[in-house]
């Protein structure tokens, strides 16, 4: 098979290029140039760029990069942007393997005549009985990458392969070391990759830089002001600390955030509990959406029991609240390791 | 934060492709080095050789090279081997031109000059210029700074204006005496005229074409010398501080050592540019109509952005491509063995949209089709010919594989 593989430098993908050369497959490596600016450490900067060069020249196969920084600005950064200022809680990884690395690239791949696409993804494919094909949790739990994968359809998964998803990280560096590459002990990549610099400041600095951020004031449920916060765009459901309340006290979290009043309301957390979820945007687009599933509502969260009617989740026992922007992925009870699709919470305030 | 594997030692052989697999129609980049060039530096580097700052026989020996290259290459430029400035390329050359005659000026009057430049020309003069606040003057459909309309665009205390002779992108001519002549004329003769004439020189006689300029930048390996080496020519007179301080050579205004054997090697390479230019300017420019009239008789939606050819150099074919997009056509171009370029590239090697394009006004939809296809000296019909199947064969592919698209991907957000 002729095989594209999307190497970003790291040591995931640096292993999934091996692999598929060791399989026997005519391999060319690509590194997309997602963003032009200033984030230096994220997944698309020269350094990265560099690495997977030169894995990829030490494994004897052709390299070269694309850029997709244009889409990626209009599919994911901007979105992201506007989710922020809209009071949401966006995940850009979601989005780009969305928009980016399971469509745009993908679609390139086929018209390039390639026969596959293979990611350094922790995740894992299973046909089933009826030749269908499915997204499945990789093998080490721990780093299991199905939840920002959920949106990929059938027919890319027939052409998509992710080598790694049957190894445990562990096994991955080790093989890495074995072949002598040299991303073999680079720290795995952060969150949010066009985002340069320590976590927390850098999303402020970052959005700051870009959108108005607006300072919110905190209140109990009885309405009185307990604390203050800088920037209500950065305040998310479910969220305990940061929030200038004084400690001692029992723990607060956020239970409500009104975008439009600028005001914050922390509850306990009984409160942030929930039978519903409200969601939009389903995917991917073939499967039907009715019945019991086992619903994860982050990228390492417990899933847990609901049905699916329509587009509501209705949870088997009352559970957290899901900060809207955030994705719904959903597993089949039958299959706890297969993944049907996935959803976004939808807001409740408009 | 990645660990080095031990360093291989390759042999040079192991980079070379497969002789005879490569069709090479990317010479603006860079080209093969001409036969004249490698027998010198070859014959220099062979033999142990003097610094040519020194003073025992090997050294004066250096420097009588240096001299007789210095004479050549004033010859190929009509000018004084003494306003011969040898440089590590055409960037730097490029920036000891626009910072070393701002600071110059600053320094004699007390007040930094403004500089301005074309829009279209290299990043070497553009970030240069940007960096030191200029001006960037616009040009018209074809990529061309008009003589007429730019007194328009000059504030009357500009000190130095940088118009490149020939554009490498897509290979339109200026006609740098009128320009020579506006500049003066709008200034009281105040502003020193610059041109970058890399992409020129193996197709224009700078002699007569650059006649009026008061700097000009050479770079070694777009006309069959090595990488890594060019000039600045610089006239008698004209302010210019040095940008690299030391041991004072080039007369003070570039110090370090000389790379002898590459500006022997150079000089080389010019004077064999020189003696058959006529010559070459025909055969390939036949060479790059044959290519681009067989592209249009083969494909539709084959637009060639500057059409009327007598305006650009000879060796340029630069085309818009209806229904593909240039870094998909570059990839399967290469997979193929035929080697052309896109736009600029980054330091990553990704292709962005052309800053050339977008001053010449062209929509971003046809810019996203454009593909630079460069002929040089030692170009052949074989290479003409082959590269109209491998385009055309590369071109329907892709238009087969995206029916109805004819533009890059538009993605709707949210």
């Amino acid at each position: 098979m002729r095989v594209m593989v999307a190497m970003s430098g790291g040591v995931d993908s640096s292993v999934t290029a091996a692999l598929c050369r060791q399989a026997g497959h005519e391999v060319v490596g690509v590194t997309l140039k997602l963003w032009g600016g200033e984030s230096d450490r994220g997944c698309c900067s020269v350094a990265d760029v560099d690495d997977a060069r030169r894995v990829a020249d030490q494994l004897g196969i052709d390299h070269h990069v694309f850029n997709y920084s244009e889409e990626f600005d209009a599919a994911v950064v901007s979105p992201y942007l506007r989710a922020h200022e809209a009071g949401l809680t966006p995940n850009p990884c979601i989005e780009c393997n969305r928009a980016i690395k399971f469509d745009a690239l993908h679609q390139r791949a086929l018209a390039l005549g390639f026969d596959a696409v293979a990611t350094g993804h922790h995740a894992r494919i299973v046909t089933r009985a009826d030749g269908s094909r499915r997204l499945r949790r990789g093998a080490d739990r721990a780093k299991d990458q199905s939840y920002v994968l959920y949106m990929i359809g059938e027919q890319v998964l027939a052409s998509t392969m992710f080598p790694v998803g049957d190894l445990d990280k562990g096994e991955v560096r080790r093989l890495a070391a074995e072949l002598g590459l040299r991303t073999a002990v680079k720290p795995d990549s952060q969150d949010v990759c066009f985002i340069a610099g320590e976590r927390s400041r850098a999303r402020e600095t970052f959005l700051g830089d870009r959108i108005g951020l607006r300072p919110a004031r905190v209140l109990d449920a009885t309405g009185v002001e307990v604390g203050r916060v800088p920037a209500i765009e950065l305040v998310t459901i479910g969220q305990r600390k940061g929030l200038g309340l004084g400690g001692g006290a029992a723990p607060r979290y956020v239970v409500d955030i009104d975008h439009r009043a600028a005001v914050v309301t922390v509850g306990e957390q009984a409160d942030l509990l929930t039978d519903t979820v409200a969601l939009q945007r389903f995917a991917p687009s073939e499967r039907t959406w009715r019945g019991a599933v086992l619903a994860q509502c982050s990228a390492h969260g417990e899933p847990q029991p609901a049905m699916l009617d329509g587009m509501v989740l209705r949870w088997d026992r009352p559970t957290k609240r899901v900060a809207p922007g955030q994705s719904v992925v959903f597993f089949d009870p039958a299959a706890p390791d297969e993944v049907i699709g996935g959803a976004v919470a939808a807001a409740l305030r408009a | 934060m990645s660990t080095a594997p031990a360093a291989v030692q390759r042999t040079v052989a192991s980079y070379l492709v497969t002789p005879g697999s490569t069709v090479y129609l990317d010479h603006a980049a860079t080209g093969p080095v001409r036969a004249e060039a490698l027998a010198a530096l070859q014959g220099w580097l062979a033999e142990l050789r003097g610094n040519p700052s020194g003073t025992h026989h090997l050294a004066r020996s250096a420097r009588r090279a240096l001299d007789d290259a210095r004479d050549v290459l004033a010859d190929a430029l009509g000018c004084g081997p003494g306003d011969l400035v040898f440089t590590g390329g055409g960037t730097e050359a490029d920036n000891l031109a626009v910072f070393g005659v701002a600071e110059a000026m600053a320094a004699r009057t007390g007040r930094a000059p403004v500089v301005a430049c074309s829009a279209v020309e290299h990043h070497a003069v553009l970030e240069p210029v940007h960096a030191l606040g200029g001006v960037v003057i616009p040009v018209d459909a074809c990529g061309r700074v008009d003589p007429d309309r730019l007194a328009e665009h000059l504030p009357a205390d500009t000190g130095l204006v940088s118009v490149m002779a020939a554009n490498n992108e897509v290979g339109t001519v200026n006609d740098l005496a009128a320009l020579t002549a506006a500049v003066a004329a709008h200034t009281d003769g105040r502003a020193r005229l610059h041109t970058d004439a890399v992409a020129a020189f193996p197709w224009l006689d700078l002699r007569q074409a650059a006649a009026g300029v008061d700097l000009l930048t050479l770079s070694a390996h777009k006309f069959g010398g090595c990488q890594g080496v060019g000039l600045l020519m610089v006239r008698p007179g004209v302010p210019l501080r040095a940008r690299l301080l030391g041991g004072g050579q080039e007369r003070d205004r570039r110090s370090g050592t000389q790379n002898v054997a590459a500006i022997v090697a150079m000089a080389a390479a010019a004077a064999a540019t020189e003696a058959e230019r006529d010559a070459t300017v025909e055969r390939v420019a036949a060479l790059r109509d044959r290519f681009v009239d067989g592209l249009r008789a083969l494909l539709d939606g084959v637009e060639e952005t500057v059409a009327d050819r007598r305006l650009k150099v000879a060796g340029n074919a630069h085309v818009c491509i209806d229904g593909v997009v240039s870094e998909e056509l570059l990839f399967l171009l290469d997979r193929a063995g035929l080697c052309a370029s896109a736009a600029s590239s980054c330091a990553s090697g990704a292709i962005s949209l052309s800053h050339v394009l977008e001053a010449m006004g062209i929509e971003r939809e046809r810019g996203a089709g454009a593909v630079r296809f460069t002929f040089g000296w030692s170009s052949t019909d074989e290479d003409a010919e082959r590269a109209v199947t491998i385009v055309a064969e590369a071109v329907c592919r892709l238009r087969a594989a995206r029916p109805g698209r004819a533009t890059r991907p538009a993605f709707v957000a949210g």
